[in-house]
C-alpha cells in the first residue's frame, strides 16, 4: 500500500482509517452516554419534564402558576420557638426567640381559578428565615398522610385522574385500575377521607406528611414529622352553601381573619420510633408517639400573590437548615425535583401569566370587611 | 517527528485534576436535571459545591496559564485546525469560568440557599427576580450544551493528534516522565 502522509507522522492509509474510526467510536460513546443520562433515550423513565406534562394533561396549561397548588395567597408573620425542640435539632430556628416567616395558603391542585370546596386539600407552606442565612422551607397539607408513596405512584394518580380527551372527564375505569394497583392508596384515601374538615384555613391542622430527621448537637438523629396545630377553636365545615357565590370564600375568610387578627398555629414535632415508617408517606404513626411543642406561627398580614412575597418562593422541602436532614422517603427528592422544574417554567411564563384569582383588590377589600 | 514540548507540570496537574471534574459536572448536570428519584438529591448536593471547587481551581489555572504559558503547537499544523485549537480552547476557559458564575448567579435570582456542605453556603450575587432566573436558568442549560460539545471536539482533536497525527500534541499533556 502507498504511504498516505498526514501531518507531521507518516501513517497508512488502513491505519488512519482505523484511528479516525476508533475516535468516531469513543466520541459516540460519550455522547450516547451524555443522552441517555439526560433521559433521551428512556421513554419510561420519570424526569422533571414527563412529571410537568402529566400535570398539563390533567389541568391543563396555565401560564405563570404553579404546577400543583396554584391558586394560593400570600402571607407573612413570625415564629416564636419555645426551645424545646433545641435538644433534639441544633437548627438556629429552634432555640428561643423569634424569626420571620413568609408563607403562602393554597389548594391542592394545578387549577389556579378552581372554586373553593370544603374537601379541597387546602395547605400551608412557611419559609422561616434563620439569622446567619440559613432556611427552613416546608409545606403541610391539611390530610393526615399522603395519597401515595412514590413519585411514580404520583405520576400514575395523576394520570388515572386526568380528564379523557374523548368525553373531558376523567375515566372511571383508569382510576379503578390505579387504585387496584396501589392498595396503599386506598388505604391513605380512606384515612383522609374521614378526616374532620373545618371551615376555614385558619382553624385546619396542616401535616408535614413526610418525615425528615432532626439532629442535635452531637450529631445524633431522630426521625422526625411536623404539624402546624391551630390556636383557634375547632369548628366544622358548616357545609351551608352561602359562601356559594364566594368562589375565594376560603381565601377571603382567611384575610377577614387575619385582618382581625393575628392567627396562630403550634408547631408541634412528632418523634418517630425505631420502626415508625419514614420512607412511606401514605403510612400514619402511632397516635401515641411523644410530642413536643416547639413554638408558635403567628400570621398577620395576608397579601395576594400579585406582588407578593411568596411569589417568588419555591417551597422545596429539601431547603433544610443544618439540624434537620432529609429521611428516606422518596417523595422528598421527588417534591423538590418536579418543584423545581415548576418554579422554572412558571418563571419562564412571567411576563405572561394573569392576575391570580385572589386579587391586591380583593386582599385589601376583605381585609377592611 | 519534531520535539513537541511538553505541558509545565502544574499545567498538566490542574488539567488532569479537573478534566474528571469537568466531565462528571456535566453528566450530574443532564442527570438531575432529568430525574425525580432519590438520587436527585445526592447529584444536586454534589453539584454545587462541585461548580464552585471549579470555579476556583479555574481561577488558578488562569493564572497558572499566565505564569506558565502552553508551548507553540507545532509549525506543520495547518492554519484551519491551529484556529480551531485556539478557539476552543478559548470557549472552554470561558465556559469553566462562566458556568459556575451562572449557576450561583440563578440560584441566587431564585433565592434558592447555595449549600455548599453542611450550614457553609455561599451568599446570593444577584437579586431575587424570577424573569432574571428565568434566563440564567435557560442560559445554564445552553452553556452546558455547548461545554459538553466543545468537550467532545477537545477530546476527539487530542485523540486525532495522538493517534492520527503524531505530531507530538497528545503527548504534551499526556506523558507523566
Amino acid at each position: 500500500m502507498k504511504p498516505f502522509r498526514f501531518g507531521a507522522g507518516l501513517v497508512d492509509n488502513a491505519g488512519v482509517l482505523v484511528g479516525l474510526g476508533a475516535i468516531g467510536a469513543v466520541m459516540l460513546s460519550m455522547a450516547g452516554a451524555f443522552a441517555y443520562t439526560g433521559g433521551w433515550l428512556s421513554p419510561v423513565r420519570l424526569t422533571q419534564d414527563r412529571m410537568m406534562a402529566a400535570f398539563r394533561d390533567a389541568n391543563g396549561t396555565h401560564a405563570g402558576f404553579r404546577r400543583n397548588h396554584a391558586k394560593g395567597v400570600c402571607v407573612t408573620g413570625w415564629f416564636e420557638s419555645s426551645g424545646q425542640a433545641a435538644a433534639l435539632s441544633k437548627a438556629a430556628v429552634f432555640r428561643p426567640g423569634r424569626v420571620p416567616v413568609v408563607g403562602r395558603f393554597a389548594l391542592a391542585g394545578g387549577m389556579p381559578f378552581q372554586t373553593d370546596e370544603p374537601a379541597t386539600v387546602r395547605s400551608m407552606a412557611l419559609r422561616f428565615l434563620q439569622s446567619g442565612g440559613e432556611e427552613w422551607r416546608t409545606g403541610m397539607n391539611n390530610i393526615p398522610v399522603f395519597p401515595v408513596n412514590s413519585a411514580r405512584g404520583f405520576y400514575e394518580q395523576l394520570l388515572a385522574s386526568s380528564p379523557d380527551p374523548a368525553t373531558g372527564k376523567p375515566d372511571p375505569a383508569r382510576m379503578k385500575a390505579f387504585l387496584a394497583a396501589h392498595p396503599e392508596t386506598v388505604r391513605a384515601l380512606q384515612l383522609i377521607k374521614e378526616r374532620q374538615v373545618t371551615s376555614g384555613f385558619a382553624n385546619s391542622t396542616f401535616n408535614s406528611l413526610n418525615a425528615f430527621r432532626f439532629i442535635d448537637e452531637s450529631g445524633a438523629s431522630v426521625p422526625v414529622r411536623w404539624s402546624a396545630v391551630p390556636v383557634q377553636p375547632f369548628a366544622a365545615d358548616s357545609a351551608v352553601p352561602s359562601a356559594a357565590e364566594d368562589e375565594n370564600y376560603l381565601f377571603d375568610d382567611l384575610i377577614v381573619q387575619i385582618a382581625q387578627h393575628p392567627q396562630q398555629w403550634r408547631l408541634i414535632v412528632t418523634i418517630g420510633q425505631a420502626d415508625d415508617p419514614t420512607n412511606d408517606a401514605t403510612l400514619p404513626w402511632p397516635a401515641d408517639r411523644r410530642q413536643i411543642d416547639a413554638g408558635t406561627i403567628t400570621i398577620d398580614q395576608a397579601s395576594s400573590e400579585n406582588g407578593g412575597r411568596c411569589t417568588a418562593i419555591n417551597y422545596d422541602p429539601l431547603v433544610l437548615p443544618a439540624g434537620i436532614e432529609p429521611s428516606d422517603d422518596p417523595l422528598l427528592s421527588a417534591r423538590s425535583a418536579a418543584y423545581a422544574r415548576s418554579f422554572t417554567l412558571r418563571a419562564e411564563e412571567e411576563h405572561e401569566k394573569p392576575p391570580s384569582a385572589v386579587t391586591p383588590q380583593e386582599v385589601q377589600a376583605e381585609g377592611k370587611s | 517527528m519534531s520535539a513537541q514540548a511538553r505541558f509545565p507540570a502544574a499545567s498538566r496537574l490542574l488539567h488532569w485534576l479537573m478534566a474528571p471534574m469537568i466531565v462528571a459536572m456535566l453528566f450530574i448536570g443532564v442527570g438531575m436535571a432529568a430525574t425525580v428519584s432519590k438520587r436527585y438529591e445526592l447529584l444536586v448536593s454534589i453539584h454545587r459545591p462541585l461548580g464552585i471547587a471549579i470555579f476556583v481551581l479555574c481561577v488558578i489555572r488562569i493564572v497558572n496559564r499566565l505564569i506558565n504559558p502552553p508551548p507553540e503547537l507545532p509549525d506543520m499544523l495547518p492554519s484551519l485546525q491551529r484556529f480551531a485549537a485556539k478557539a476552543s480552547h478559548i470557549v472552554l476557559y470561558a465556559l469553566m469560568f462562566i458556568m459556575p458564575l451562572v449557576g450561583w448567579g440563578m440560584l441566587s435570582a431564585a433565592r434558592y440557599p447555595i449549600v455548599l456542605y453542611g450550614p457553609l453556603r455561599l451568599p446570593p450575587i444577584l437579586p431575587h427576580d424570577l424573569t432574571l432566573y428565568a434566563w440564567l436558568r435557560d442560559l445554564h442549560t445552553d452553556l452546558a450544551y455547548l461545554f459538553f460539545a466543545t468537550f467532545l471536539v477537545h477530546f476527539g482533536a487530542a485523540l486525532f493528534h495522538g493517534l492520527i497525527r503524531r505530531d507530538g500534541v497528545f503527548a504534551s499533556m499526556t506523558s507523566w516522565r
